[in-house]
């Protein structure tokens, strides 16, 4: 396998009740690279997402970290591999502060908690890169505030920031800026283009003007499949994906991959 | 100096209350009182400990009684066969009950919401029955506790008052240890993982083995109290662990205030006090107390703590 590959997915299947979300994946993330996994409704992104970190278990197939096979390695031990994941669908400890939400994150990365004794929200060691994580995301001024009640766009903030504080070496963002106004998603992609080379990111987005300006590569999924790999100029250019994805009609595009 | 909230003066009056309860008892004569208060600051206690699963990590254990009961009787057995020694009581209330958390907790924590309510009383109900079988110590009849358990000269438990004094620094050690671990690492993990699990598990900590170690600790104090109880009553029975004893205990915190430090206490405190003085008026208070119970889960979500003013933290 080529040094460079830092997480290889190999004939990766899983069903639901008959319904098949990821149907024999196949797909290697490199180090260091942003790729774009993009596809319509229900294509199995997030799934895959899930499978690759822990939440959800494939049927069939391997998931290789580093060269570590970590198909079915239960999703508390992954991110102490150096994986981290925000969801689609914000994933935050409503009735805890923001900071307390980061010190967590920090705290997952600082060794075992079973620590009874010290307070942890006046311990530097946590606050300093949990402040650190708010801050890189613009959020530091409500650091004190309950997370539930703020409002979506500063949720999607929060969840990148609690990503951000366990410092990954491979990034698994599942639409980050989903549901977010121009001006939000504007200023994500932003935040977003200033991880770029510094570690890994895998990057499930439908916001395509996001996914070309941050991409190295990009992978289409129709039915829970892989049907192009490539550069955001060789995807653009690609047939299948015109006509899966970025023109209309997408039952033909799906009817041509499955006879590819 | 800080000024005092209302909630601040209200825990401050209720401690001084507690801790001058002896002179008071002294000068007027009113045994009564004592042995009232006893039974509160244990029951208390009990109710602090339910209060760390139950409200931090909202794990509702719907068999907490049964570390009562094997606290008591682990001052019990010993005595009968005239071994008085309270380290060892002590020790063995602690050590079975935080055996028994760990033994069940391997079961019961890997279930959720009425799950793990039917699940945690199934456990108890089987130490309740265990206990009713063994003739030797007494079966359903209980078993008397001729003499309390002995820790030299200096702390003398047949002394009412020494008594007392042993329970309510007991409760003021615990509230502080449950403070502690309530702010630490380990107390933020157990609260994430109430809020959220699954991000708790994606973010990189086995939720299961934290909540594990909190229901421990949480079974230990309790088998404490236990301990504690045994000595108080003089007389144990099977009774002491039946399921509406847990139930109890789940209604003082829910009364006092869930995730609130003290809020527990107060709950303890308005639970006797009121089954005191409706038992005094009528034979089915229970009735009267259990509709009560039900307007208090209801309408005062966050318990007496909420209505003293506590704010949306922890
Ligand atoms: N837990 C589940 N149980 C049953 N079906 C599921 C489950 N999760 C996903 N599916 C199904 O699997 C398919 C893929 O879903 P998935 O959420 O992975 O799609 P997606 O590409 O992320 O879609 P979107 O762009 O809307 O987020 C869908 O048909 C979905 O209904
Ligand atoms: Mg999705």
């Amino acid at each position: 396998m080529d040094e460079s590959v830092i997480l290889g997915i190999k004939d990766l299947y899983k069903s639901f009740g008959g319904v098949a979300a990821t149907n024999g994946l196949t797909l290697d993330v490199l180090e260091r690279e942003v790729h774009a996994v993009i596809g319509p409704n229900g294509a199995g992104k997030t799934t895959l997402v899930s499978q690759l970190t822990g939440v959800v278990l494939p049927d069939a197939g391997q998931v290789v970290f580093r060269g570590r096979d970590i198909t079915r390695m239960p999703a508390y031990r992954r991110p102490h591999l150096g994986m981290a994941r925000s969801f689609q669908i914000t994933s935050i400890i409503h009735d805890m502060t923001v900071l307390e939400n980061v010190v967590l994150a920090v705290q997952a990365k600082a060794g075992h908690s079973y620590r009874f004794w010290e307070s942890a929200i006046i311990d530097d060691q946590l606050t300093e890169p949990a402040m650190r994580a708010l801050t890189q995301v613009g959020l530091e001024t409500e650091a004190m505030q309950v997370a539930g009640p703020l409002s979506h766009g500063e949720h999607r903030q929060l969840e990148l920031a609690m990503v951000l504080a366990t410092d990954p070496e491979l990034v698994l963002l599942d639409e980050p800026t989903a549901g977010m106004g121009r001006e939000d998603s504007t200023r994500m992609v932003s935040m977003l283009e200033s991880l770029k080379g510094s570690r890994t990111i895998i990057l499930v987005e439908h916001d395509m003007d996001a996914v070309f300006a941050l991409a190295d590569r990009i992978t289409v999924m129709v039915e829970g499949r892989a049907i192009a790999t490539g550069t955001p100029d060789v995807i653009r250019a690609d047939r299948l994906v015109r006509e899966a994805y970025l023109g209309e009609d997408i039952n033909t595009a799906i009817k041509s991959a499955r006879e590819t | 100096m800080k000024s005092l909230t209302l909630r601040g003066w209200v825990t401050l009056v209720v401690l001084v209350a507690l801790a001058l309860l002896p002179v008071f008892v002294s000068m007027t004569g009113r045994e009564f009182f004592l042995v009232l208060a006893t039974r509160l600051v244990i029951l208390a206690i009990a109710a602090v400990s339910l209060n760390l699963i139950l409200g931090y990590g909202r794990m509702i254990s719907f068999g907490h009684a049964a570390y009562l009961g094997i606290g008591a009787y682990a001052v019990g057995i010993p005595v009968y066969y005239e071994i008085y020694n309270g380290f060892i009581h002590i020790g063995i209330a602690v050590v079975v009950s935080a055996a028994f958390a760990f033994l069940t907790g391997l079961v019961c924590l890997r279930t959720r919401g009425v799950n793990f309510i039917m699940i945690t009383m199934a456990f108890s109900m089987m130490v309740f029955f265990a206990f009713v079988s063994i003739e030797e110590y007494g079966g359903d009849d209980g078993l008397v506790i001729e003499v309390r358990s002995e820790f030299g000269q200096w702390v003398n438990l047949e002394n009412d008052t020494v008594l007392y004094y042993v329970c309510f620094v007991s409760l003021l050690g615990i509230l502080y240890l449950i403070r502690r671990i309530v702010h630490s690492r380990f107390g933020m993990v157990i609260q994430g993982a109430r809020g959220n699990e699954a991000r708790m598990q994606s973010l990189g900590f086995d939720t299961f083995r934290y909540r594990l170690v909190c229901y421990v600790i949480a079974g230990a104090l309790c088998g404490y109290a236990g301990a504690l109880l045994g000595n108080f009553t003089s007389f144990i029975s099977p009774e002491m662990m039946d399921w509406t004893r847990s139930g109890e205990l789940i209604f003082m915190v829910v009364l006092g205030g869930t995730s609130s430090l003290f809020g527990p206490v107060l709950g303890a405190g308005l639970f006797i006090l009121l089954e005191e003085i409706l038992s005094g008026f009528w034979l089915y208070w229970q009735l009267i107390f259990g509709i009560f119970l039900i307007l208090v889960v209801l309408f005062a979500k966050g318990g007496i703590d909420s209505w003293l003013g506590r704010r949306p933290e922890r």
